[in-house]
């Protein structure tokens, strides 16, 4: 454990350390305005001279650009000027999301919009810029463009074969990236097996749905050279690095300010063609230039992620040990890959997490990585996680299925021990500290199983199908530059945190990380006001601003709380060991027989108030002619945290899903959901609870309703929000969520991270909980989303 | 997608609506509630030259009873459907439709006038008012036409109304002792569309004799599609198990639906069978229905 | 017919008038034309939710009304229900569930909650999660949310009885 005093570790109550926040459901202290709908989003911002982009889409899989004829469109009212990709390549040079340590990987460079060809329905190819959105939407209705379709790649299966359209002739094929990790002898493990099961998952394409579409103003002032972009981005930093890089700019002539987000979940972290023409438009015209994407161009041009078809063969012996994982990864990425995270991490994750949470010697997984006529994949809430748990977890399942053995009997065998840390998966994944068994024996205490099990025979006797699946799950948290930065990619695995007193003893903290509704900044706030000792409410939060903040990397692979928490508690002791010292002086005392206890320095010995931080702070900043000439009395400190000892902190947790299928209709209802997770050190419970299930229902929307459907030409059917099919409060079960903690080792804070726990093990406990209702019936469903046209085939109920 | 530009004009009246209409030309469009209207806008999938605003005419407004009927204003919102009661009293199908058609603030500004004139195949509403054999209401300048709902919705988004006509109301023959109204439905969510549902509207006599039958149903073709064969299998004999599973058995012969985002015409076909079902079955012999 | 109309109508408890663009829809008025940010747009197509206002007293989709036809309307927004205090109990509830993460659905969500707290001053939580199931909130998973509108009920249900 580390040194970190909070009420609990010592068996106190909160009342004999006032000072501690750590571990407390504090309420997030920007939820107010949220409430009150005074927060604001980036189309919330106006500014003088403002124009708006809308953009011709491509309604095309795959087609060249014949001639863009913008007479008409310039002639409406309002328009103000149309620009073309040639336009904007004047400007900005291209990209290619390609990363080092993924070896062999191939893209082809990517600009703003295309020059020859649109590769995907929905690819924004021309621009319009003009005095309101609507006018912008009727100058691209007018715009005359000429396309000559191409025969589309739509199909990942066929995407390597003989005959397939190769999407960029330079490239030479459509193989993206390709990988296969070995450990022992995968093939010797198989032929000594007992039993062997094997089965064909799919993931279904699926997308975020921020309810806030992205979002951006970008506003180049040509009198100072200076690009400002209001933007709703997870990583304001990585974005002012690319805005520089590819407009040609130096990095400080960028400043990106993001304010509040309407969600992310990794849609807001990639670079977008349309919102870098943006910044093309603004730099060119030298005014600012608004887009917000539209709920139909969303659909089509934001990231979608997991559509993956994946082989998996588990060897078992006589006992039920996992003797071997052999799986076979294909996915398909849609024309780019996507910069600069690439879309081959998804696949390449696939590879690190299958059998992660288990014991075993031999292990064998490729992934393919294919390009195809269809919207770009990338990064997504859990990236890779659900599809390895769901691989993993069903073919334990079948496993138990095939061995006559209980399901919880066979995951207790084969979970890695408790005690057997550190140690390093047969992927190759090191783990610092994991509490499978632990988290196994708290979801059992929490879910009635026995009793569920007596009414799921109950219910069958009446013709009703219930039932119940369990999923393990590992989560990848706390990266470091092993992720990205190894890979050459200018994305910070750092964060750094400022934390000043003012006069009056309140806190100002300044971090990289980025709010986007999980609630850092009230973590933050905790943070700091537990490592300075004062009340959470002196705390007053910044981010999202790359000219005031400490370099950071944002949001992503749950690092908020692990890094940028961590830099924020180191700055914060440093502060309180600043103010000490001044204290100290003022008051002819060793700052080390001090102490702050909510906002006032007092005598640690006998607690008594000795003065309140305000008057430290009045003195310091108006009469510092009263200090003495030699102390330093900066009120301000930075620090900034990067893991060393590991990649990554790996969390883990099990997840169980309570439901009724409808055998008439194939319908699934959701009775009960259950997660315990391990985070390491809770922060704020209530915040990591409603990341949990939050992050649950996210993974319910992959299960059972989301899905980009395209039909054989490459178009995409599924373009409103009658369409695509998004979890609505009615359908959505009551989640319970327990927590063992397990700090990591790393950092004095110990938390690694906690918000796509709920979505990597939820696919999983549904499809086993779906495969359980159905088994009396001997009905299997593998392929997600699990529809009723799905469930009821694999009853044989409809061909 | 913003609105494309067009015209607006508020009328008062239906002699004002006669004029503007005849001002504005066959391109101009009706605003009720707007709900789907304005929605198609968004797609900019129609771009109507005006639109017409009708909500404030207070002729085709009002739910009342007089002599046999249920007489129920173009203008009444599914939310009133939902809580007036005269049509729970004698129209319990349109009581139980209400919630089922999206969600609460649809139903309050969504009209009963406007769902019938759009006919989309999968709503309620169209397949109640064919269930219960209610007459459409139509005016023009030229006067009042009323047409059987049967006869009203003549396809996919296609009905009887001629250029120059509005829906002015929705005459509904009210329930007897002996009606058994009910709607059933099967959605992937509360409140979306369905992938298949039915209106039932039955005369069934204390000794369980089905005197007349309708079963209309929706989502699972062009519009509310009347399953004749089912129907007929049902009528002039005793509700049983029986004649339920008879009545299935003649939807092969009466649907021939679409298949769409959710799955093949077989699908629909099979949950068609599921719900005629659910509708009948609470309607057996306590005996039967525990069977 | 003409392409802008004027119009009077009352905010929030001020009446504004304004010669309005047809094309224009509730939530781009009050946010372009009156500066009310509260409400969102989130799909313009009257499925998500985050639009939801009040209109003459009952919760309607701000993108599926058009502005032109609001002369002599009562609207209200988030702003004008925080201003009046009316929901001050369901927003403090909010905050304390953490019912609201990145905040987008949350007026809209709040403008549907209100609804039933006087239209089913004893529902079930079921009940709730069905009266707020046209609303989409992609961050939550809805449980807090049902949690915040729910301990209002059983507040308020206290309160009269006392």
């Amino acid at each position: 454990m580390n040194e970190i005093v909070t009420p609990k570790s010592l068996g106190l109550s909160r009342e004999d350390l006032p000072n501690s926040y750590i571990g407390r459901s504090v309420p997030r202290p920007n939820a107010r305005k949220l409430v009150e709908g005074r927060a604001t989003y980036t189309d919330d911002v106006t500014l003088p001279r403002l124009v708006h982009a809308a953009f011709l889409r491509s309604p095309h899989a795959h087609a060249r650009i014949v001639s863009v004829d913008p007479a008409a469109a310039l002639a409406v009212p309002g328009v103000v000027r149309v620009f073309t990709g040639a336009d904007l390549a004047k400007v900005c040079d291209p990209w290619v999301a390609v990363l080092a340590h993924l070896k062999g990987m191939k893209s082809a460079p990517q600009y703003p919009l295309p020059l020859e060809r649109a590769t995907w329905q929905g690819e924004a190819v021309v621009a319009v810029v003009a005095e309101s959105r609507a006018a912008a939407e009727d100058g691209v209705a007018a715009l005359a463009v000429a396309f000559e379709p191409l025969p589309a790649q739509v199909d990942m299966e066929t995407a390597l074969a003989p005959g397939a359209v190769v999407i960029h002739p330079e490239l030479g094929d459509n193989l993206v990236f390709t990988r296969t990790a070995e450990t022992g002898d995968v093939a010797a493990a198989f032929a000594a097996a007992h039993r062997i099961v094997e089965a064909t998952f799919h993931t279904g394409r699926h997308t975020g749905v921020t309810l806030e579409p992205r979002s951006i103003i970008a506003d180049y002032n040509r009198a100072d050279g200076t690009l400002t972009v209001h933007h709703s981005t997870q990583a304001p930093h990585m974005m002012q690095n690319v805005f520089a890089t590819q407009l040609r700019m130096a990095e400080g002539d960028v400043r990106v300010i993001c304010k509040d987000v309407g969600g992310s979940y990794g849609i807001k972290v990639h670079v977008y063609p349309d919102e870098m023409a943006v910044a093309c438009m603004s730099k060119i015209m030298g005014r600012p230039v608004k887009f917000i994407a539209d709920r139909f161009e969303a659909f089509g041009s934001d990231i979608h992620a997991r559509d993956h078809r994946i082989k998996g063969r588990l060897a078992v012996d006589a006992e039920g040990r996992f003797l071997a994982f052999d799986i076979d990864d294909l996915t398909g990425i849609g024309p780019y890959s996507v910069y600069p995270r690439t879309s081959a991490v998804e696949g390449n994750q696939v590879v690190n997490l299958c059998g992660g949470p288990y014991a075993f010697a031999n292990y064998r997984c490729t992934t393919t990585v294919v390009l195809q006529n269809k919207s770009p994949t990338c990064q997504y809430r859990a990236v890779g996680h659900p599809i390895a748990t769901t691989v993993t977890e069903g073919l334990v399942d079948l496993a138990a299925e095939a061995l006559g053995m209980d399901k919880v009997a066979i995951r207790r065998k084969n979970l890695i021990r408790d005690d057997a840390y550190p140690c390093t998966s047969p992927a190759g994944m090191r783990f610092e500290g994991l509490s499978h068994h632990a988290s196994l024996d708290k979801l059992l205490a929490m879910v009635p199983v026995e009793k569920i099990r007596a009414d799921q025979l109950e219910q069958r006797q009446r013709g009703i199908y219930r039932g119940l699946g369990l999923a393990s799950f590992i989560e990848l948290t706390n990266p470091s530059p092993f992720m990205y930065g190894i890979g050459g990619a200018k994305i910070s695995a750092q964060d750094g945190c400022t934390v000043r007193m003012d006069p009056d003893g309140s806190l100002v903290a300044l971090s990289g990380v980025t709010e986007q509704g999980q609630g850092t900044e009230a973590i933050l706030a905790q943070i700091v006001a537990h490592g300075v000792g004062v009340p959470v409410s002196k705390v007053k939060v910044v981010t999202g601003d790359t000219q005031t903040t400490p370099y950071g990397g944002g949001t992503w692979a749950c690092r908020g709380a692990g890094i940028g928490g961590e830099a924020a508690l180191q700055s914060a002791i440093a502060l309180k060991e600043q103010i000490l010292e001044v204290a100290g002086a003022m008051l002819q005392a060793q700052g080390s027989s001090l102490d702050i206890i909510m906002g006032e320095v007092v005598d640690k010995a006998t607690g008594q108030v000795r003065m309140p931080l305000a008057e430290l702070g009045r003195i310091v900043y108006y009469r510092g002619d009263t200090l003495p000439k030699d102390l330093a009395r900066e009120l301000v400190q930075t620090r900034h945290f990067i893991t060393k000892e590991y990649p990554f902190a790996f969390t883990n947790g099990i997840q169980a899903s309570w439901l009724e299928v409808d055998v008439e209709t194939g319908m699934v209802k959701l009775l009960e959901h259950w997660c315990v997770e391990d985070c390491g050190r809770v922060i704020n419970p209530m915040l990591v609870d409603e990341q949990v299930r939050g992050g649950i229902v996210q993974g319910i929307g992959g299960a059972l309703y989301e899905h980009c459907i395209y039909n054989e030409d490459g178009q995409l059917l599924t373009t409103t929000l009658a369409d695509y099919l998004v979890p609505m409060a009615a359908e959505m079960p009551d989640m319970h969520v327990g927590h063992v903690e397990t700090p990591t080792k790393e950092s004095l804070l110990g938390a690694k991270g906690a918000g796509e726990a709920g979505t990597a093990g939820a696919p999983a406990a549904i499809m086993n909980a779906i495969n359980d209702a159905l088994s009396p019936l001997g009905a299997r469903v593998l392929a997600q989303p699990f529809t009723p046209d799905r469930i009821l085939r694999a009853l044989g109920t409809i061909a | 997608m913003k609105w494309p530009a067009m015209g607006y004009a508020r009328v008062e009246s239906l002699d004002e609506l006669w004029q503007v209409l005849d001002a504005a030309g066959p391109e101009a469009q009706i605003l009720a509630g707007g709900q789907s209207l304005l929605a198609t806008l968004s797609f900019r999938l129609s771009e109507p030259s005006g639109l017409i605003d009708i909500t404030r005419i207070p002729a085709l407004r009002g739910v009342s009873v007089t002599g046999g009927t249920l007489r129920l204003g173009a203008l009444t919102r599914h939310a009133d459907l939902g809580r007036d009661p005269l049509v729970a009293a004698h129209a319990p199908i349109l009581a139980q439709a209400a919630p089922l058609i999206a969600h609460p603030a649809i139903r309050n500004r969504g009209t009963i006038g406007g769902s019938l004139a759009l006919a989309d195949p999968a709503a309620e509403l169209p397949a109640c008012m064919v269930a219960l054999d209610a007459t459409i209401v139509v005016a023009s300048r030229s006067g009042e036409r009323r047409v059987p709902a049967a006869d009203f919705f003549q396809g996919l988004f296609t009905t009887d109304l001629q250029p120059g006509e509005i829906i002015t109301a929705v005459d509904v023959p009210v329930a007897t002792p002996a009606s058994r109204q009910t709607i059933v439905e099967v959605t992937r969510r509360s409140g979306d569309y369905a992938m298949a549902g039915l209106a039932a509207v039955l005369a069934v006599t204390a000794d369980r004799t089905v005197d007349a039958a309708r079963l209309v149903f929706f989502g699972v073709g062009s519009g509310a599609e009347i399953a004749r064969g089912a129907s007929v299998a049902l009528t002039g004999t005793k509700l049983t198990q029986a004649t339920i599973a008879a009545a299935q058995g003649a939807l092969a012969g009466d649907l021939d639906p679409p298949g769409d985002l959710h799955g093949g015409p077989e699908l629909k076909r099979h949950l068609a069978r599921v719900l005629t079902a659910r509708a009948l079955g609470p309607f057996l012999a306590p005996a039967e229905q525990a069977a | 017919m003409n392409r802008r109309i004027d119009i009077t109508l009352t905010v929030n408890g001020e009446r504004v008038s304004r010669s309005v663009d047809t094309r224009l829809h509730l939530i781009d008025f009050l946010r372009m034309e009156l500066g009310l940010t509260g409400a969102h747009t989130g799909c313009e197509h009257g499925v998500c939710g985050a639009c939801t206002v009040r209109l003459d007293g009952d919760p309607v989709r701000g993108c599926l009304v058009m502005v032109a036809s609001l002369d002599g309307s009562v609207v209200e927004t988030i702003e004008g229900l925080s201003d009046t205090g009316e929901i001050r109990d369901l927003q403090e509830a909010f905050v304390a569930r953490n019912a609201a993460q990145c905040g987008y659905c949350t007026p809209g969500m709040l403008v549907t909650a209100a609804d039933i707290l006087v239209e089913s001053p004893e529902a079930t939580r079921e009940e709730i999660r069905e009266h707020i199931s046209g609303n989409y909130c992609r961050c939550t998973g809805y449980q807090a949310i049902v949690d915040a509108v729910e301990d209002v009920l059983k507040a308020r249900r206290t309160s009269e009885a006392a």
